[in-house]
Parts: structure tokens; C-alpha cells; sequence
């Protein structure tokens, strides 16, 4: 086959595939702009007529979306700051300091990865009733404190910290936990931003649990406010539209912003197999 | 202090929230599924009932559940090989010397896995709606009469299979990217001297290289496909005629529509069983394949 046009064939594959992956995405945005009923029409229109931020006020106003924002950004931010810190602690304890059992207890945690979240999740509910914590944000943040991904990641990570530096440290009459603030964290420093985007946007997306949990409308995250809208406003295409530019747009421009980060973090993590 | 009680201290806290907010619900969830665990226990604990494998046997009894555990695996059986040759297809576009804008094409092709899946599910519900969506718009130039989607048994899981795939490709084609890239390039000048073709080469030195990393692609991929929830609780609400009720929807309705959280947790531990022996065989037959 000659050159040129294998060189065609490839690219105008991947401009096919690109857009198949971003037209959906890019008609969200273009609807939501749209006026009431202006998308149910056949053809179905690309572009708004006259572009309104009318749904966005709706969403906002009526379906008092600012509030879902706030909470998913606070239960989003809670989960990330409180399970980098318990995530790092213990990644960097499993990959430097020994400790009796560290390697079996270790091996165990990456042995629990296969267990799905779900068959965790109605004596969880159970657990979470009596300790108060349905309804509240806290039955959300509180199991996500910590991760056996995250662990396995900062220790993946922190293996490569040579130990005369931290010999260099305790010699020099250093505590435990002065090397780790101030020796161990700033090296994580790649890692910490890897784990801080990848469980931003986890909680973030996170959909059957606090679905669960959060049964009282004044703690939904976006996603659980988004079905119980979608199944609410069925017909209401445009008003939907703009409340999942809402929900998507942060997360999509996060990880534009810190992709290298995030990609690395994927690449990571499938390597424990 | 010394190291030893560091490293206890330090990975104490992560451990307390993994054990008790993790591991012992795990523990916790298999007795209940061996308990009558009801509204009325939710209320008072004295009606609760210890009912051995009961729920299990019960479960084996109820169609519903049959019918979820195969709509999960026709999505299993068909959306698992068709993601990854997507992916797959992807990657070596990606990896191709040919292609301009790699980081462009990596970004737009990634996009999709960031967003939140109960958004794109409302795009998608409208994107592939009977009267107004666009994907039967488009096949009507083929002169395809309109499809009803979402709303007849026969095309509600293809759609979802659809959406799947769309929404999952991009992780995988990260994952396989990286094979192809540590494959030698020596490899393919050899071949390249030898006069091989490209689909030669790609059968006898991108296929067989690649197969740990595909392996490993497949059974991520199984395992989390063996979780659909999500996707029917927005587009499609388990229906029509249940054709779409996964086996976590069941779980979901069952556990926190019904509150029959014993029989709930049967089925989670069903599914638990399940993915484990699936991905077990996999293994198996993939490590086996390699020895050869």
C-alpha cells in the first residue's frame, strides 16, 4: 500500500473515532443553550437558534442545582484531602518502614482489590444507620477515608526513595514523623497530585453509594440530583442537557488541566497484575 | 520512636477505615445473607432469623433473578470483546507512525472515561431517542426506518452495550498504548526487511507481545462490566420487560426498594462469586496459553 494514502486511512480513522467520542459532548453543551422545546424537533438541530442561558437559570433557580454543586464539591474535596493523608501515611509504612507482618498484611490488602464494592455495601448501610450517619454527608466521606488502590499506588511510588536518606534523617536524631513531612511528602510530590485528580474525580462521578446513603434531597451529590431530575423532567431534553454540562464540565476541565498526571496514575495501577 | 512503631502508627488510620468500613461489612454481608434480615428486623432486631443457605435456594427459584443474571452477561459476553477491539483498534492507530496529533487524538479519545457516567447517560438517553435523536436522524439517510431504542426489549441492551463501550474505550487504549510502545521496534524493522505485511506483522508480533497486557485488559474490563448499575437506573430503569435489569439493579430494588437486605446480600455475594470464577478462568486459560 503506498504511503500517502496509508497515512490517509490512518488519520481520517482517528478523526472518525475523535468525533464519535466528542459529538456527544459537544451537543450537550450546543442544547443546552437551547430554547424550552427546541431540541424535540426533527431534524434534530445542531446549533441554537438564539442561545439562552434560560435552563441554566432553571437549574439554578427552580432545581436548586447550586445546591447539588456545593455538596459534590464539598464531599468530593472532604474525601480527597482526608483519604491522601490516611493513603499516604500508610503507602509510604508499607514501602519503607518495617514493621511485623507489613508484607503479609500487605499482599492481603492487594488480595481484597478483587472483592467489588458493592458486597460491601448493605451491612455498610446498616453500620452507617447506627452510627447517625444516613442522610449525612459523613456517611459518604467516611468509608471513602481510605483506599486499598491509593495505598498500593503511593507505595508503588515510594519504593524508589533510597533508604540512606532516610538513615541520613534518623542519624541526624530526625523523628519519624518530621522525615515523613518533611523529607518523604515533597518527593511523593508527582504521586500526591496523580492519587488528589483520581480521587477528585472518582468521588466526584461516584454514583451507587451515596444514591444509597444520601436519601434526603438536601445532601445529593450532582450525579444523584441528575437521575432523580432525569426521571422527573423526562421530556425536558434541554433543561437535561444543562444540568449535565453542570456535572461534567469541572471534572472534564480538571483533568485537561492535570491529564499527564492522570494518565500516569492509569498506567500505574494496571501494572498489578 | 522507632520505625517499627512508625510504620504501625502510620498505617494504622488507612487500615481502621479499610477494616471497618470495608473488610467487616464484607464479613458482615455474608451472615446476613444467611438471615431473613426484613423491614420488619430493620425496625426491631428480635425478628431477625438465621435461614441458612435459604436465600440462596430461593434466589435459584426466582426468575427475575435468572433473567438479570443473563441480561448481565449477554452485556458481559457481548460489550467486554467489543470495548477491547475498540480499544485495541484505537491503540494501534495511536501507536501508528502515520498519525499526526497523537496527543490531540489521546486527549479526545480519553475524554469520554473522565465524564461522569449519569450524565452521559442523559445525553445518551436523548441522543438515541425515537423521534428526535440523532443516531436515527443519521440512519435515515441510510433509509433505516426509525429504531426504538430505549424502549423496546430487543434494542435496550444493544444500546446500553453501545453506550458502554463509548463511554469505557478510551481506558483500555491507554493500557494497550503502553504494550505497543514497549514493544521492540527492532522487531517490526525485521519484519518490515523480511517483507511482512501489516497484517502479518500484527498477527505474529503485536498479538503475541501484546497478550499479557491484553489479559490483564480483559479481565479489568470483565470484572467491571459484571457491575452495571448505573446505565439502567438512568436510561432505562431496569426495563422494558426487565430486559435491562443487571444483576446490581436486582440487588438495588431487592436490598433498597423491597428492604430485603438478606436476600440482598445473597445476591451481591452470588455476583462476588461469580466475577471471581470468571476472572479465575481467565487467568487459567491465559497463563496457560502462554506456557504453551
Amino acid at each position: 500500500m503506498n504511503a500517502r494514502l496509508a497515512g490517509a486511512l490512518v488519520n481520517g480513522a482517528l478523526i472518525g473515532l475523535a468525533a464519535v467520542a466528542l459529538f456527544p459532548l459537544a451537543w450537550m453543551l450546543s442544547v443546552s443553550f437551547m430554547a424550552h422545546g427546541e431540541a424535540s424537533a426533527f431534524p434534530p438541530p445542531l446549533l441554537p437558534q438564539s442561545p439562552t442561558l434560560d435552563n441554566y437559570r432553571q437549574l439554578f433557580g427552580r432545581d436548586g442545582m447550586g445546591r447539588y454543586f456545593a455538596n459534590s464539591v464539598l464531599i468530593a474535596s472532604a474525601i480527597t484531602v482526608f483519604s491522601l493523608a490516611f493513603n499516604l501515611a500508610a503507602g509510604y509504612a508499607f514501602a519503607k518502614l518495617r514493621f511485623a507482618g507489613r508484607d503479609r498484611l500487605f499482599q492481603a490488602l492487594l488480595g481484597a482489590l478483587v472483592i467489588p464494592a458493592q458486597v460491601a455495601m448493605i451491612p455498610l448501610f446498616l453500620l452507617m444507620k447506627s452510627l447517625g450517619l444516613v442522610n449525612s454527608f459523613g456517611g459518604v466521606i467516611v468509608p471513602a477515608m481510605a483506599g486499598i488502590f491509593g495505598i498500593f499506588l503511593v507505595r508503588q511510588y515510594a519504593r524508589t526513595i533510597p533508604d540512606e536518606l532516610l538513615e541520613a534523617a534518623r542519624i541526624d536524631g530526625a523523628g519519624e514523623l518530621r522525615i515523613f513531612v518533611r523529607i518523604v511528602l515533597p518527593l511523593l510530590k508527582p504521586i500526591i497530585v496523580t492519587l488528589a485528580i483520581f480521587t477528585f474525580l472518582a468521588s466526584w462521578n461516584d454514583f451507587m453509594w451515596p444514591l444509597i446513603v444520601l436519601g434526603d434531597q438536601s445532601h445529593h451529590t450532582l450525579p444523584v440530583a441528575l437521575a432523580s431530575l432525569s426521571r422527573e423532567h423526562v421530556m425536558d431534553n434541554e433543561l437535561m442537557m444543562s444540568g449535565a454540562v453542570v456535572t461534567v464540565l469541572p471534572v472534564l476541565l480538571l483533568f485537561l488541566a492535570l491529564q499527564r498526571y492522570y494518565i500516569e496514575g492509569l498506567l500505574i495501577g494496571s501494572v498489578k497484575g | 520512636m522507632n520505625p517499627t512503631r512508625a510504620g504501625w502508627l502510620f498505617a494504622a488510620p488507612a487500615l481502621v477505615v479499610i477494616g471497618v468500613f470495608f473488610l467487616l461489612p464484607v464479613l458482615a454481608a455474608f451472615v446476613l445473607s444467611l438471615t431473613d434480615f426484613d423491614l420488619y428486623a430493620l425496625a426491631d432486631r428480635d425478628h431477625l432469623r438465621f435461614v441458612g443457605l435459604g436465600n440462596y435456594l430461593d434466589l435459584l427459584r426466582t426468575p427475575l433473578f435468572w433473567t438479570s443474571l443473563g441480561n448481565t452477561l449477554y452485556f458481559v459476553v457481548v460489550g467486554v470483546p467489543l470495548s477491547i477491539a475498540v480499544s485495541l483498534a484505537a491503540a494501534l492507530l495511536l501507536d501508528s507512525k502515520l498519525a499526526r496529533f497523537k496527543g490531540f487524538f489521546r486527549t479526545a479519545l480519553f475524554a469520554p472515561v473522565v465524564t461522569t457516567i449519569v450524565a452521559v447517560a442523559v445525553i445518551w438517553r436523548y441522543f438515541f431517542h425515537t423521534r428526535y435523536g440523532f443516531v436515527n436522524y443519521v440512519l435515515g439517510f441510510a433509509g433505516i426506518e426509525p429504531i426504538d431504542w430505549l424502549g423496546s426489549a430487543d434494542w435496550s441492551m444493544p444500546t446500553i452495550i453501545l453506550f458502554a463501550v463509548w463511554k469505557n474505550f478510551g481506558y483500555n487504549m491507554i493500557i494497550l498504548l503502553a504494550g505497543l510502545q514497549a514493544i521492540p521496534a527492532e522487531l517490526y524493522e525485521a519484519a518490515r526487511i523480511d517483507g511482512a505485511s501489516f497484517g502479518k506483522q500484527l498477527r505474529h508480533i503485536t498479538l503475541p507481545l501484546l497478550k499479557p497486557t491484553m489479559l490483564l485488559v480483559a479481565i479489568i474490563t470483565t470484572s467491571g462490566y459484571f457491575q452495571l448499575f448505573a446505565e439502567p437506573y438512568v436510561m432505562t430503569r431496569g426495563g422494558p420487560l426487565q430486559s435491562t435489569t443487571s444483576v446490581l439493579y436486582f440487588m438495588f430494588e431487592e436490598g433498597f426498594k423491597w428492604w430485603n437486605l438478606g436476600r440482598a446480600s445473597a445476591v451481591a455475594f452470588l455476583l462476588f462469586a461469580l466475577i471471581l470464577g470468571v476472572t479465575a478462568l481467565m487467568l487459567r486459560l491465559g497463563r496457560r496459553g502462554e506456557s504453551a
